[in-house]
């Protein structure tokens, strides 16, 4: 959970310190860029521990720990839900200390105190979307370390979207069609909106489809892969 | 009415079945693990499920257990369908599989909560409980000490306080003393021994090791390439292999021959150790007849002993080779 709170404060600020003067191109959304990049430790964080509550399922499935879950009357719903339940618990935690972290580097929220909620449930929401896919590959495979393998995808689909820069502003065709076609481009985005715009509602409503969206295929696709591996009678 | 009992051979034991199997099978692809098992198991019964690495125990563990659905016949265990019912078989039961499935960052009474809990002990009673095993299975001074500084018999002792918790009526246990030093092995057969004796509880025990099974067991079934080859007390297992088995070492290389011609007199010859010479003596025949035969043809023998015929034995006799040496092999994987 050190590295979880560590890593994407020091990503806030080094970015944020050194890239500043990006926010003076014409057309950037943000009076500054620690408030574009604001969005960005919510959706590491959401990485960070979605990815390791399932590294942890990998582990349970590799000892044999699922299967002593298995032969109590735990319901099977219930232990997948547990497991994101528990990963989304941490993740608030961590948001907390962000969103304390961003203000005091200078960041400012537009969307004012009834914006936390709706910003915190969003960035959760990715962090369930995340943390089902990740499942998925611990069931799947059995191993914690395939769920480790993976991480650099995740890593490289965090890149390839409009993390550090607006779509609009991407001069790159290719990397800009990549971030426009990236799911992960809209929840940044319903995030960013919220700290940048205060209430677009348009964006926020994409944002929150597009989680919840994610949520529902990565979560068909898990159960059926917990189906598979939790073949108890 | 008084519950009709059966004698296993020094105890007696309910000679209603806690677990029946009916032509069991479980395949993987190609590969048929386990290959069409009978077995019943009476309630109160220690069975003892012998074989060696690969040959289907685990597998078989794993559909009684509700944790794999067969593939063909049935299994009933606590009078529930395995397949139909495995809620209520969950209920009855109690299980330590072949890996010990602890979380090494918890404490043993972290474990101890957390699975009485999924099993919807009140909070009281997990406590009550869980005390109350940590002291039987002699964890109780490190039951606040994290898994991972645990040594491998208290990771199983912890394991099967876990089983225990609910108060399950059967109980599995595979391979529960592989690897374990034998002072822990032996601490574990006194505590499933009791279990079964004070506690009636019914368990059915897998194993690789011939001692355990001989021990332990009211009966054993042998199984080998996912079928049982032979069942019953290991009495009566050995028994029906029947005759002792006399092993020679000649002293003189010259004299092999001679010696095998009047060792083949009082029985058949068996496989022996290298250098050595070993018949299976026929009925009617004994130690001292072979030492007078040897002594009357003046041949001279460096060595000569008289085995009692094994569980090792039987297991030769019914498959064509041994248990004993692949018992320090890894565990069996389940399926393929």
């Amino acid at each position: 959970m050190a590295f979880a709170l560590v890593f994407p404060l020091f990503f806030l600020f080094v970015v944020s310190s050194g890239l500043d003067p990006v926010s003076s191109l014409p057309g950037f959304p943000a009076d500054s860029y620690v408030d574009f990049m604001f969005a960005i430790p919510f959706v590491h964080g959401a990485l960070f521990t979605a990815l390791n509550s399932a590294i942890e399922l990998g582990r349970d499935i590799d000892t044999g720990f699922l299967n002593r879950i298995a032969l109590t009357p735990a319901r099977g719903i219930a232990i997948m839900l547990g497991n994101l339940a528990g990963g989304v618990a941490l993740v608030m935690i961590q948001y907390c200390i962000y969103f304390v972290g961003g203000l005091l580097m200078g960041a400012h929220f537009e969307a004012g105190l009834l914006g936390v909620p709706v910003l915190f449930v969003l960035a959760a929401l990715g962090a369930v979307a995340i943390g089902a896919a990740g499942m998925t590959v611990a069931l799947r495979s059995g191993s914690p370390e395939a769920v480790q393998g993976i991480f650099p995808l995740f890593f490289v689909g965090l890149f390839l979207s409009s993390m550090n820069m607006p779509r609009n502003l991407i001069e790159n065709s290719w990397f800009q069609w990549i971030a426009t076609v990236n799911p992960v481009s809209y929840l940044i985005e319903g995030l960013r909106s919220l700290i940048v715009a205060g209430w677009d509602l348009e964006t926020l409503a994409i944002g929150y489809g597009v989680a919840l969206g994610a949520i529902a295929l990565a979560l068909s696709v898990s159960a059926r892969a917990f189906r598979a591996r939790m073949t108890r009678t | 009415m008084p519950r009709s009992r059966a004698w296993t051979g020094h105890r007696y034991v309910s000679a209603v079945s806690a677990i029946v199997a009916e032509r069991l099978v479980r395949e993987f692809k190609a590969v048929r693990a386990v290959d069409g098992i009978d077995l019943e198991v009476a309630d109160g019964e220690i069975y003892g499920f012998l074989g060696p690495n690969g040959a289907g125990k685990s597998t078989t563990v794993h559909m009684l257990t509700t944790l794999m659905p067969p593939t063909g016949g049935r299994a009933v265990v606590g009078g529930y369908d395995v397949v139909k019912d495995g809620p209520k078989v969950r209920e009855l039961i109690g299980a330590a599989l072949q890996e010990a499935a602890l979380d090494p960052f918890l404490t043993g009474r972290d474990h101890v909560r957390l699975q009485a809990s999924l099993h919807g002990l009140s909070r009281t009673e997990r406590a009550s409980r869980g005390d109350e095993l940590l002291e039987r299975v002699g964890l109780t001074d490190a039951a606040d000490r994290k898994v991972r500084t645990y040594s491998g018999g208290m990771k199983r002792r912890l394991d099967l306080a876990l089983a225990l918790l609910h108060g399950p009526s059967i109980l599995f246990l595979d391979e529960p003393t592989t690897g374990l030093d034998p002072q822990s092995r032996n601490a574990l057969w006194v505590e499933v021994a009791r279990l079964a004796r004070e506690d009636g509880v019914t368990v059915f025990l897998t194993t690789q090791y011939l001692e355990e099974a001989d021990v332990l067991a009211d009966r054993v079934g042998i199984i080998d390439f996912g079928r049982i080859v032979a069942e019953g007390t290991p009495a009566e297992l050995k028994a029906a292999i029947g005759r002792p088995t006399v092993q020679v070492a000649p002293s003189d290389p010259d004299e092999r021959e001679s010696i095998v011609k009047t060792l083949d007199r009082f029985g058949s010859p068996v496989e022996a150790e290298p250098g050595r010479l070993a018949v299976r003596l026929d009925a009617g025949y004994d130690l001292a007849d072979v030492v007078r035969a040897l002594d009357n043809e003046r041949l001279k023998v460096m060595h000569l002993e008289l085995d009692e015929p094994s569980l090792d034995d039987v297991f030769l006799a019914k498959t064509g080779h041994r248990l004993e040496g692949q018992a320090d092999a890894q565990p069996e994987p389940v399926g393929a």
